[in-house]
């Protein structure tokens, strides 16, 4: 019988890298990420997992990537500025089809900035962090539980679609305690990478099927394959040829793309009548949802729309859901970084951009006042 | 080349190096040496970091991994420590090992990691296109140092036994055979081994100092090798401008993942999860 029991989003983080198979840990230390690392250090080692703390960002994110070639499920977490150390690395999981997952438990920027305070800054930087073109999958749960079960989530799209995934997590979240049930481990579902099934002599590492997807062999296995982060053929070998680059980035995001509605993750609330729509995401939501409810007490259609998929960006979910309203406010713990995205699929004049970035929290009559004015209330 | 043919990427040939460069040489010693101990091909993995040196992963039958500027160590901690039974062999140049990838070397050899570390170095970053490194020596002429070298060189070897590094050897492309040798014995050092590989680059480096061919590069390294075990009966004005070859050094250590599996077995929960 699942039993209930106190948790903060960092602990449910790490719990539900258990639960989707995680064995392997490299990282960093960095605030307010550390307790992902902390908890995994204990748990790991008593199923047979790895732990390794190493010498700086850019080491953790090359040991998750050599770990996870070998067949290892394999997660690292930092924050901000770690995260911007690891985003050539990152890239590489992209380019080299390693799937892994990078934790990122935001904190205020630019630069060291203010590492206890809670934020979404880095928004963009899960995006367009590393250089060139990919796609990218990042997920940013709301509350302890969603952490958890995102978690599970991020190494199941890691494990299917060969790639690194971001979980991005702010500080209200990973540090917030509360009460959860988790579900019994046979109850979570656990997707594994596809292996090769043919002779090892056939074996191309890269030569995808028909969901964009090639089977992954485990090296030691004797599938010998080479990996690089240079342009390369379905072997794996370094090509300059241009055809062959534009079928490989273009496979880099089309294989995310055509998983579009499998990876994006949402949740309405009131939305089927709203006038005055809020999107939020990450901790925000949570004095969203108490605005939204506020709202609707003073005789506002008001609703809530909370994108848990944050990259590939569901624009289609954002254009239906914001269709009938009048006004769509976006508050973000940041200057603005992902109303900007909404306003591709939201015509701009509709469009309510609340920023903080002084490293506290909205309230929810910071979300309320604008709802009500919008909503023509008082 | 017979013997070791088994080990190469036939398709990926011919390779990029220059004429005259000696990391093939480098590369063929390093086959024979796994061709020696008889590692099992499944169970070995080669990592590279990025340059020349780097290549030569391509160019091998084994599951290899050629990942990013200096962080060639940084991959194989993770591959041996998740999977400890594979063979992991390490292949980078002197900059990408002792500049951007420093900080990894000083701790895979302080964790006492058990990869065989070969550093082919040939003084200078050659890929793109001769700018200095940490082992380019004083005075030399880089083309970011066209006026002569003011830095010191780093001693790869001092280097590594100073962070803990439990097997460390020189040799040259000049000495294969003992290249050969060195790394047999790297790779049966339960540990972190590093063998420092000198190989010439004549374009890069030999045509801006004045070197000559490639041939002058070897006789030079045959001139200025002195085998360790001579090192005693000579005095210290005789080594001058000379380099040590040889196994240079090797101590007993706790080796890295074996500690771990040690660590595992300490706590591991009965009946696992």
């Amino acid at each position: 019988m699942a039993k209930a029991q106190l948790m903060q989003g960092n602990q449910a983080c790490a719990v539900g890298a258990l639960a989707a198979g995680v064995t392997f840990f490299a990282g960093y230390p960095i605030t307010p990420s550390t307790e992902v690392a902390e908890i995994l250090a204990e748990m790991l080692p008593k199923f047979g997992g790895k732990f390794i703390q190493m010498e700086d960002e850019i080491a953790s994110m090359g040991a998750v990537c050599g770990a996870a070639l070998t067949g290892a499920k394999a997660i690292t977490a930092t924050s901000g500025p770690g995260f911007s150390l690891k985003q050539e690395l990152i890239g590489y999981a992209s380019m080299a089809e390693i799937p892994c997952v990078i934790v990122n438990v935001q904190r205020l920027g630019p630069s060291t900035g203010k590492p206890t305070s809670p934020a979404q800054g880095d928004v963009m930087q899960a995006r367009w962090g590393s250089h060139g073109d990919r796609g990218v999958i990042a997920l940013s749960p709301t509350s302890v539980r969603e952490t958890f079960d995102i978690t599970v989530k991020a190494f199941n799209f890691a494990e299917k679609f060969r790639t690194p995934v971001i979980l991005l997590l702010d500080e209200v979240v990973g540090h917030m305690r509360e009460t959860v049930v988790l579900p019994e481990s046979g109850d979570v579902e656990v997707i594994d990478r596809k292996r090769p099934a043919g002779p090892p002599e056939d074996y191309q590492a890269f030569k995808p099927e028909a969901d964009g997807v090639a089977p992954m062999a485990d090296f030691g296995e004797g599938y010998y394959y080479h990996v690089t982060g240079l342009v390369h053929d379905y072997k794996g070998m370094p090509s300059q040829n241009n055809a062959l680059t534009t079928e490989l980035i273009d496979r880099l995001h089309t294989k995310i793309e055509r998983a579009r509605d499998e990876i994006t993750i949402y949740h309405q609330d009131y939305t089927d009548d709203a006038e005055v729509l809020v999107i939020a995401y990450g901790g925000t939501t949570r004095a969203a949802i108490a605005a939204v409810k506020e709202a609707r007490a003073k005789g506002v259609k008001a609703g809530l729309l909370t994108l848990v998929t944050i990259w590939p960006f569901p624009g289609e979910v954002v254009a239906k859901a914001a269709a009938k309203a009048k006004t769509v406010i976006v508050p973000e713990l940041n200057y603005g970084q992902l109303v900007g995205e909404i306003e591709r699929y939201v015509p701009r004049e509709k469009v309510v951009s609340l920023t903080r970035y002084d490293g506290e929290l909205f309230r929810p009559e910071e979300i309320l006042n604008p709802i009500i004015t919008a909503g023509g209330g008082k | 080349m017979a013997g070791i043919e088994k080990y190469l990427r036939k398709s990926a040939l011919p390779h990029i190096w220059c004429p005259g460069c000696g990391n093939g040489i480098l590369l063929a010693a390093i086959l024979r040496a796994i061709d020696k101990l008889g590692l099992d091909q499944k169970k070995t993995v080669i990592v590279s970091g990025i340059g020349c040196s780097s290549r030569a992963s391509g160019y091998m039958n084994f599951n290899t991994v050629h990942t990013a500027h200096g962080r060639a160590l940084t991959f194989a901690t993770g591959i041996k420590l998740a999977k400890p039974e594979l063979n992991v062999i390490v292949l980078t140049g002197d900059g990408d090992s002792t500049a951007i990838g420093g900080n990894h070397f000083i701790h895979a050899a302080r964790r006492n990691v058990d990869l065989t570390t070969v550093i082919f170095n040939n003084n200078i970053y050659g890929m793109t296109g001769g700018q200095y490194s940490p082992l380019t020596p004083m005075n030399a002429k880089a083309t970011t140092a066209p006026f002569g070298h003011i830095e010191r060189s780093f001693d790869i070897a001092a280097l590594a036994i100073a962070a803990g590094a439990t097997y460390v050897a020189r040799g040259t492309a000049f000495h294969a055979q003992l290249l050969t040798d060195l790394v047999v014995k790297g790779i049966e050092n339960k540990g972190f081994s590093v063998i420092d590989a000198i190989t010439q680059c004549p374009i890069s480096y030999g045509r801006k100092n004045k070197m000559g061919t490639a041939a002058d590069m070897l006789a030079w390294q045959r001139d200025s090798a002195v085998m360790v075990q001579a090192v005693s009966k000579m005095k210290p004005e005789d080594l001058e401008g000379k380099f040590v070859i040889g196994e240079l050094y090797r101590s007993v250590a706790p080796e890295y993942t074996a500690e771990y599996d040690k660590l595992i077995a300490r706590v591991a929960k009965k009946g696992g999860k």
